[in-house]
């Protein structure tokens, strides 16, 4: 990720690819888990749109407006199953978190960015469990453990894929 | 790496009130999100209708590859069939010998069964199945455990009716879309199914557990009654589930609770029925449903 392509920031003009490629890529992350052909007993696949989300904002800062989360988590409020309004309030705490921890934490690399997603990862977790138990549901904390564990090992793979989208979408 | 910052907009008015307004809409984005969240706390069923949306729009991919993975999955068993071929067919011989006697026992029941019926002047009417349809994906990433039936308001899926298959019971409607409705499995943690037990009537109270199994307690306060291998089937209490369907074996005992396996193993299903509510004949008040217990 350290890979430096093209420009930082929103540069004065971009094409209708490169504007639209990471928010279809969210909302496609968000529908992935939605469509698997299988009935799961367990939660079992990690959150990819949130995956995508972050590797997106943790590889361009300046690639979303910080209200960006609240329509992208709408949209996977209503394809994942958890209650309305749960992913559109983590994913904005998470964006202001990351927000206010670049003002702190100003060097970093690629490790770095990884710990901040795994933190991230498991804080969307946790809090989207305690919802869903506020709004109805129940469960022991224990089931999400394998999620956890394969969403953090899982997110260098979405951010190689973020990467690579992102060289295509600004050819 | 430095971070390259546009937070910091410098000089520009423009830039500073957009940035500034940015924050302003997240943070009261977040409130609203908040509210949608005590929303959709009290009433489950809100949204509804953006919920099915979504599930419709997934229907073809996830039924496309619902085919393949029964495919692959038959194959398999295909093959595993062949291997044990022989244990089995000898297996099977002498539990077909054993069922026989057993089989002329339940006619004459049956038919006992059916005479008496005729006493006592109860007439049976069977249940119109609303829609038979296919279970074709899952919420994957939420503990809610929701599955997608591929079928909807269209096939007069509503939300809240019983759905159950040959082996047991599956769950119920909680949103429906124009093709597609999103079931509440029995093993989700918001479900709470009235049971009683087969052997004797003992009503309980299964609740999902979020991973594949139920609990289940007694009404009582007794010391717990359940064994392994007792068999819950639905006691009808409170309408929504019709009475004697099958939905779990206990599987162990806890310390206050039993925990139960269901019947009916939603990821190999192959149809799935949706039943109309059962309200009990005896409601001649045309009284209301009662909410949904655990919704």
């Amino acid at each position: 990720m350290t890979r430096v392509v093209g420009l930082y920031g929103r540069p004065p003009t971009l094409s209708a690819r490169a504007r639209v490629v990471p928010v279809l890529s969210v909302l496609a992350g968000s529908l992935l888990p939605a469509c698997f052909p299988l009935i799961l007993q367990a939660p079992m696949l990690p959150p990819l749109g949130l995956m995508t989300l972050l590797a997106w904002r943790l590889l361009r800062p300046g690639l979303w407006p910080i209200w960006a989360a609240l329509p992208l988590g709408l949209f996977d409020d209503l394809a994942s199953g958890q209650p309305i309004g749960s992913a559109m309030l983590i994913w904005t705490l998470l964006f202001l978190a990351i927000d206010a921890s670049e003002r702190t934490l100003v060097w970093r690399d690629y490790l770095q960015d990884w710990l901040i997603a795994a933190g991230a990862i498991a804080a969307a977790l946790v809090a989207g469990f305690l919802l869903a138990l506020a709004a109805g549901g129940s469960g022991s904390i224990l089931l999400i453990v394998p999620q956890l564990l394969a969403s953090v090992l899982l997110f260098p793979a979405v951010a190689r894929l973020c990467a690579r989208l992102d060289q295509w979408r600004l050819r | 790496m430095a971070r390259p910052s546009d937070r910091r907009p410098g000089y520009s008015r423009r830039a500073q009130y957009g940035l500034f307004f940015g924050y302003v809409t997240a943070v009261s984005g977040a409130i609203v999100a908040l509210l949608l969240l005590i929303l959709s706390a009290v009433d489950p069923r809100g949204f509804g209708a953006l919920k099915g949306a979504v599930t419709d729009a997934t229907l073809p991919i996830s039924a496309g590859g619902r085919a393949v993975v029964r495919t692959v999955r038959d194959v398999g068993s295909d093959v595993g069939a062949y291997v044990d071929a022989a244990t089995k067919v000898r297996r099977l011989e002498a539990e077909a010998k054993r069922n026989e006697t057993r089989l002329i026992q339940a006619r004459a029941v049956a038919v006992e069964n059916a005479r008496l019926k005729r006493l006592l002047g109860i007439v049976e009417q069977g249940v119109r199945p609303v829609a038979v349809a296919r279970l074709v994906s899952s919420s994957g990433g939420s503990v809610r455990r929701f599955a997608v039936l591929s079928a909807g308001v269209a096939s007069g899926v509503r939300a809240g009716m019983p759905v159950r298959a040959p082996d047991g019971l599956v769950g119920r409607v909680a949103s429906a879309g124009a093709l597609t409705a999103r079931v509440a499995l029995i093993s989700d943690g918001g479900t709470v199914v009235p049971v009683m037990r087969a052997r004797d009537g003992l009503p309980a109270i299964a609740t999902g557990a979020g991973d594949g199994t139920l609990d289940i307690r007694t009404l009582g306060a007794e010391a717990n009654p359940f064994r392994p291998g007792d068999m819950l089937v639905t006691s009808g209490a409170g309408g929504v589930y019709p009475p004697n369907i099958p939905v779990a074996a206990v599987r162990r005992v806890t310390r206050d609770a039993a925990v139960a396996l269901p019947l009916a193993d939603p990821a190999r299903l192959d149809y799935a029925i949706v039943e109309p509510p059962f309200q009990p004949a005896i409601d001649n008040a045309q009284q209301a449903l009662p909410p949904a217990p655990g919704e």
